[in-house]
């Protein structure tokens, strides 16, 4: 089996623990969709129980075995369910609507934060001791600081107090989304302040590991024969040391992007982007299960196909990862 | 020593190494910056709720007394309801460190028990083990946190530290199981082995005195982990909104627009707090990985080998002999795991 299929099956059977935990959750919790329905409408008859669990499609009728086969059935069409704070829209529906707003937000700032992180990092590691190591400590308490906290420091610094930069929202006021540049120039600009509370708070920590990397790799016998043989540093730095300092990167990528997605959720909130966070956030206020169990999933998915993408790359970079592809 | 009981878990990794005396003055300098700032925050916990100067939860129902900004009277301000923002903060620190350090504990003990368990069991046990813990450490943890805390039977201090314990020891244990391999191959222990020692007298004598180095970073990480997310949790309403923790002082501030209305005394202090705890455990970690690893430090200082975890780009002698034991530890389910396939993969290089 070659280093991806292995993956890929890995990925599998992770997605599906994380559906099945899904549909375990509402099973064993107390109080449900349904009394949150009911408690919005008072004049409702409680009557009316039976008939919201259908609509909702969360009454368990059958035996367990026939729930989870239905449900997994369902989630394969991507059918989430039907909201409750915005009914009757389907959980999809809404999902969809918000996803590409994240994506494109939180996947361009990880990937910014982690090409510059990870050349600060060269550097430093190469100049260990040098004056990038002295504003570390400087990094690291950005780092340590909540995102939405961050955020709303520079909101208030770079939106309320200096108008440089807008106040929250995803695009301009009366602007109709589309393919057009008015709405496109709208939009990147007012994702820039949000990015920017991304790159901000995550480069430290792309920057810290592989700065201690290259510490170490620069130690090692064939980066000092590099050097002995007179290659230029360039040479050295690029092709002996960073190359190899860069795989425990990539192989920190899946823990890190969960969480640098997570941070962002929050974060999200704080500048009103009409992203998932901001749908999370609405979920849980309103008690909307369905909804914020499909946030879970999509947010899962989605970190599952980063890392196979990293994946992919490490096949690119990893000689080791080709040489399995090649013999078996 | 006078720092306080939170961080004793730094200082017994230098114990392990560097048992000569004068060793707070060995330890590398951001270790003991870290060090002093968290013993404060740690001081701050056990000591503050004691001396609060007000009730913390008590609404001052002048209108004076709303939104003031610092004065002798409130040394932090107040709040719109007139609330003493000290007196929160105080609270505050108190109740996320406890969480924190309790989800801290849990957690690293659950790493400890699954990653030596992982590692002596063998076989099926550990590829099941590995392969539960290489799935949790993918699967992201906030989201789940909020979809299992938007049940509002779970929100409050007990419940909280429980699922974060639950979903907080994959990382812990996927490290503790390398290198409780490792040292299971050591001469001593096969020496206790053929002595007749009892299993559990091994793991207890033998095996954790050599990982308390890691354990001890595991323990700094849980901890970050937990202030993380449960700050962020109680910021977006899932938490007990009656009691007084960073995450719920930064909810009300925020709720009330605090930041808005030019109110910093109320907003800055508790989100301040988080930063500064966050740094500090981040100084101790750099701080225990540098007596791990003597290279990062500064490249003067003389190198000593030490058991500790690094990243699998220069071996050190720990996952060196991993991979020396290639056959045992790249079981079938394990060998699904990112780094694994690599180790293997390199393995008819070496």
């Amino acid at each position: 089996m070659s280093f991806i299929v292995r993956r890929l099956i890995f990925y599998l059977v992770t997605a599906w623990v994380a559906l099945t935990i899904n549909f375990f959750i509402p099973r064993l919790m107390p109080g449900n969709a349904v009394q949150s329905i009911l408690a919005k409408f008072p004049n409702l008859q409680p009557s009316a129980y039976h008939a919201i669990e259908a609509m909702l499609g969360v009454g368990h009728p059958g035996s367990l075995w026939h729930q989870y086969v239905t449900y997994v059935a369902d989630i394969l069409h991507f059918n989430f369910g039907t909201s409750v704070a915005e009914y009757p829209a389907q959980v999809s529906t809404l999902l969809a609507e918000t996803l590409p707003w994240t994506i494109t937000l939180v996947g361009t700032a990880t990937v910014i934060a982690f090409l510059i992180g990870t050349a600060l990092g060269i550097v430093a590691g190469w100049r260990h001791g040098g004056s990038l190591d002295r504003v570390l400590p400087g990094l690291m308490f950005l780092q340590a600081i909540p995102y939405f906290f961050f955020a709303l420091i520079l909101l208030e610094l770079f939106a309320l107090k200096v108008h440089v930069f807008p106040t929250g929202q995803g695009y301009g006021e009366g602007l109709i989304p589309g393919w057009h540049w008015d709405f496109i120039g709208s939009a990147i600009y007012h994702s820039l302040l949000p990015a920017l509370t991304i790159v901000l708070t995550s480069i430290a920590g792309w920057m810290l590991q592989m700065r201690n990397v290259m510490i170490t790799t620069i130690g090692e016998d064939y980066v000092v024969a590099a050097q002995a043989k007179g290659l230029p540093d360039r040479r050295v730095i690029f092709t002996y040391a960073a190359r190899n300092a860069l795989l425990p990167q990539l192989q920190g990528f899946g823990l890190a992007v969960g969480f640098v997605v997570s941070g962002a959720l929050i974060m999200e909130i704080v500048f009103s982007y009409p992203g998932i966070g901001l749908l999370l956030l609405n979920a849980v206020t309103s008690n909307d299960y369905p909804l914020m169990q499909g946030i879970f999933l999509v947010i899962t998915f989605a970190v599952l196909i980063a890392n196979l993408i990293v994946d992919l790359i490490i096949v690119f970079v990893d000689p080791r990862a080709r040489v399995r592809e090649a013999t078996r | 020593m006078t720092v306080g009981p939170a961080i004793s878990a730094g200082p017994t990794a230098v114990i392990q190494e560097a048992p000569e005396p004068g060793r707070w003055r060995r330890m590398p300098i951001k270790a003991k910056v870290g060090a002093i700032l968290l013993g404060f925050f740690v001081l701050v916990a056990i000591i503050g709720p004691e001396v609060t100067p007000y009730d913390p939860s008590y609404q001052n129902p002048s209108p004076a007394a709303s939104m003031n900004g610092p004065s002798a009277a409130h040394l932090l301000g107040t709040t719109q309801s007139g609330q003493d923002v000290l007196s929160q903060l105080l609270v505050g620190i108190r109740l996320t460190l406890e969480l924190a350090i309790i989800v801290g504990v849990v957690a690293t003990a659950l790493a400890v028990i699954v990653g030596v368990a992982a590692a002596f069991l063998g076989g099926f046990w550990d590829e099941l083990l590995s392969l539960i813990t290489n799935v949790f450490l993918v699967i992201p943890a906030l989201p789940l946190l909020i979809v299992l805390l938007g049940y509002p039977t779970l929100r409050g201090q007990a419940p909280t530290i429980i699922v974060l314990s639950v979903l907080g020891w994959p990382w812990g244990a996927r490290v503790i199981r390398a290198q409780t391999l490792a040292i299971r191959n050591r001469d001593f222990v096969a020496a206790s082995q053929e002595t007749g020692e009892r299993t559990w007298r091994i793991i207890g004598f033998d095996i954790i005195p050599n990982e308390v180095s890691l354990i001890a970073a595991s323990f700094v990480n849980t901890v970050l982990y937990a202030i993380g997310a449960s700050v962020a949790l109680a910021f977006i309403g899932l938490a007990d909104l009656n009691s007084w923790s960073l995450g719920t002082m930064l909810y009300w501030a925020e709720s009330q627009q605090a930041l808005q209305l030019g109110a910093w005394w109320w907003f800055v202090p508790p989100g301040l707090a988080v930063a500064l705890i966050g740094t500090a455990l981040v100084l101790l970690n750099t701080g225990i990985d540098e007596l791990g690893n003597p290279r990062l430090r500064d490249a003067t200082s003389a190198s000593r080998i030490a058991g500790h975890w690094l990243p699998p780009a220069n071996p050190t002698p720990v996952l060196a002999e991993v991979s020396q034991h290639r056959g045992r530890v790249a079981t079938f389910l394990n060998s699904f795991s990112r780094s694994s396939l690599l180790d293997e993969a390199g393995a008819g290089e070496s």
